[in-house]
C-alpha cells in the first residue's frame, strides 16, 4: 500500500487537486451530453418499438441488438478510429458522449419499451376511442402510468454510463479516471498509488452510490405495490 | 474507399486470422472462468446479506454490503487498474506459458481477478433477488423438518434460487463477456486488444504502406461481428429459456411488469 500513511503523498494530492476536479468536470460533461443524446435515442427507437409499424420495430430491434451484443470499447474505438483516419478527429470527449450516447441510447430504448409495454393495451384503446392523438395518448394517458417503471431502470442504467466514461482511457482518457491513472504513473506526480486510487474511488461512489440507492428503493416499494395489487385482486375476484 | 480491397485481404492472412482467433478464445476462457468463480463468490455475498441479520453475524452482513455497494458503484476499469498495482501474483503465474508473454500472463492474471471481484458484486444482487423469490413458507417448512440452516440453504433454497436465475445469470455472461474488453486497457490478451494491434499494425499487412479508414470498419466491423455472434447466441438461448420459465410456471396472464423486472435485472451489469 504505498503512500497511504504518509502525509507526503496527501499532500502531494492537495497540491494537484486540480487534476481531479478536471477530471470530474470532464465526466461529468461527458456523462450530461451523453445523457441527452441516450435519451433522445432512447425515446425515438423506444416509441418505434412500441408502434404498428413492422419496419419501424425492425430497425428499432436492429439497432438495439446490435449495439447491447457488443462493447462499448470497441464501438468508442471504431468511432475514433474511424473518424481520426479519415480526418475529421473530433476530440477525446466529443468521441466520448457520442460513443456512450449512443450504446446508452439501447438501453434506454429497451427501457422505455418495456415500460410502454407494461401499460395495459386497454389504456391505447380508451384513449383511441375518445379521439387522442398519438402524442395527445402518449404525453397524458400512457407516459404517466408508464414512468413509474421506466424510472428505476433509467437510473441503473445511468449509473452504468457514469462508470462508462471510464472507457475514455482508451481513445486517450481525459476523464477522472484516465487522469487518476496518468497522475499515479506520471513523471512528477508519480508513486502515491493508493491516496490517489482512494480519491478517485470515492468520487465515483459519491456520484453513483446515491442514483443506484435511489433506483433499487424505487424498485422495490414498485414490487411491493405489485404484489399488494395482486392480492387486492385476487381478494375481489374470490 | 478506394482500399477496401486491400483491408480484405488482410482477413485472408492466416498469420492474423489466428491471432484473432486465440483473442476470442482467451475472451470466452476469461469471461466464463470469470462468472463462474463470481457465481461462488456472490452466492456467498448474497446470502451473508440476506440472512446474517442477527447480532453475531451482523459483521458478515456490513462486511456483504459494504463489498457489494462498493463494487457496484465504482467503473471496473478503476479495479482493474488497482489490481495490477496491488494483487500479488503467484509464482507460478510469473512464465510464459498459453502463448503469452511471461508480461502479459501476470497482467492477465490480476486483471481477471479485477473482473472476478468486480462481477461477484453484481451476481450477488442477482442472486439476492432469486433468494428474495423463494417462498418464505419453504425456510419454515425446512425448519419443522429438522433441517439446520446450512442444510435449508444447501437442499431447499439454493436449488429453487439458481432454477430462478439462470436466464439472468445468462444474461450476464453477455455483460462479462463485453466487459473484458477492458482488459485491452492494460494488456494485448483478448479479442479487442487483438483487433486494436491489429489495427496499428496494418500498414504492414494491407499492402499499401499506411492505415486506411477502410482498415478501421474491416478489423473492428470483424471484431463487432464476433462479439455479436456469441452475444446474439446466449441472448436468443436466454429469451428461450424465459419463455419456457413463463409457461412452465403457468403464468397466463399477460407478463409484462415481469418482463420489466427481468429487464432491470439485466441492465444491472
Amino acid at each position: 500500500m504505498s503512500g497511504l500513511f504518509s502525509t507526503r503523498a496527501w499532500n502531494k494530492i492537495w497540491l494537484y487537486r486540480g487534476t481531479f476536479l478536471l477530471g470530474l468536470a470532464n465526466t461529468l460533461k461527458t456523462a450530461a451530453i451523453a445523457l441527452i443524446i441516450a435519451l433522445i435515442l432512447g425515446i425515438i427507437f423506444g416509441l418505434m418499438a412500441t408502434s404498428n409499424k413492422k419496419v419501424l420495430k425492425t430497425i428499432s430491434r436492429i439497432y438495439v441488438e446490435v449495439i447491447q451484443n457488443t462493447p462499448v470499447l470497441l464501438q468508442m474505438c471504431f468511432l475514433y478510429y474511424a473518424l481520426a483516419f479519415s480526418g475529421h478527429s473530433p476530440g477525446i470527449i466529443v468521441t466520448g458522449f457520442l460513443a456512450l450516447g449512443i450504446y446508452t441510447g439501447a438501453y434506454m430504448a429497451e427501457v422505455i419499451r418495456a415500460g410502454i409495454e407494461a401499460v395495459p393495451k386497454g389504456q391505447f384503446e380508451a384513449a383511441q376511442a375518445q379521439g387522442f392523438g398519438y402524442v395527445q395518448m402518449m404525453f397524458y394517458i400512457i407516459i404517466p402510468q408508464s414512468i413509474k417503471v421506466i424510472l428505476p431502470p433509467m437510473t441503473n442504467t445511468i449509473v452504468n454510463m457514469i462508470k462508462n466514461t471510464s472507457c475514455l482511457y482508451i481513445v486517450g482518457g481525459a476523464d477522472l479516471l484516465s487522469l487518476t491513472y496518468s497522475f499515479v504513473t506520471g513523471e512528477n506526480t508519480g508513486g502515491s498509488y493508493a491516496p490517489a486510487y482512494i480519491v478517485c474511488g470515492v468520487i465515483f461512489f459519491l456520484i453513483c452510490f446515491p442514483l443506484s440507492t435511489i433506483a433499487s428503493t424505487w424498485e422495490n416499494s414498485l414490487k411491493k405495490r405489485e404484489q399488494k395489487a395482486a392480492i387486492n385482486l385476487e381478494a375481489t375476484e374470490a | 474507399m478506394g482500399t477496401l480491397k486491400n483491408s480484405l485481404s488482410m482477413l485472408g492472412n492466416p498469420a492474423i486470422i489466428n491471432f484473432v482467433l486465440y483473442g476470442v478464445l482467451f475472451t470466452l476462457i476469461i469471461s466464463v472462468v470469470s462468472v463462474l468463480f463470481s457465481v461462488v463468490i456472490g452466492t456467498g455475498l448474497a446470502l451473508m446479506r440476506n440472512y446474517c441479520g442477527k447480532q453475531k453475524a451482523l459483521l458478515l452482513k456490513v462486511l456483504s454490503v459494504v463489498y457489494i455497494e462498493m463494487f457496484r458503484n465504482t467503473p471496473l476499469l478503476f479495479w482493474i487498474f488497482i489490481c495490477v498495482v496491488f494483487w500479488p501474483c503467484p509464482g507460478f503465474v510469473d512464465q510464459a506459458m498459453f502463448g503469452l508473454s511471461s508480461v502479459n500472463n501476470k497482467l492477465m492474471f490480476k486483471a481477471a481477478v479485477a473482473l472476478i471481484l468486480y462481477t461477484s458484486g453484481v451476481i450477488a444482487e442477482i442472486v439476492r433477488g432469486g433468494l428474495n423469490s423463494v417462498a418464505r413458507g419453504q425456510i419454515e417448512a425446512g425448519y419443522s423438518q429438522g433441517f439446520n440452516m446450512i442444510q435449508i440453504m444447501w437442499y431447499i433454497v439454493l436449488p429453487q434460487t439458481f432454477k430462478a436465475i439462470i436466464p439472468t445469470l445468462l444474461s450476464q455472461v453477455i455483460t462479462t463477456i463485453k466487459d473484458s474488453s477492458f482488459l485491452a486497457n492494460v494488456a494485448v490478451i483478448e479479442l479487442m486488444a487483438r483487433t486494436k494491434q491489429i489495427l496499428s499494425a496494418a500498414n504492414r499487412y494491407n499492402g499499401t504502406n499506411a492505415i486506411n479508414v477502410s482498415d478501421v470498419f474491416v478489423l473492428f466491423g470483424m471484431a463487432a461481428a464476433i462479439y455479436f455472434i456469441i452475444n446474439f447466441t446466449i441472448s436468443i438461448t436466454v429469451r428461450r429459456l424465459q419463455i419456457k420459465k413463463r409457461t412452465s410456471n403457468g403464468i397466463l396472464r399477460s407478463s409484462n411488469m415481469q418482463e420489466t423486472y427481468v429487464l432491470i435485472q439485466e441492465n444491472m451489469g
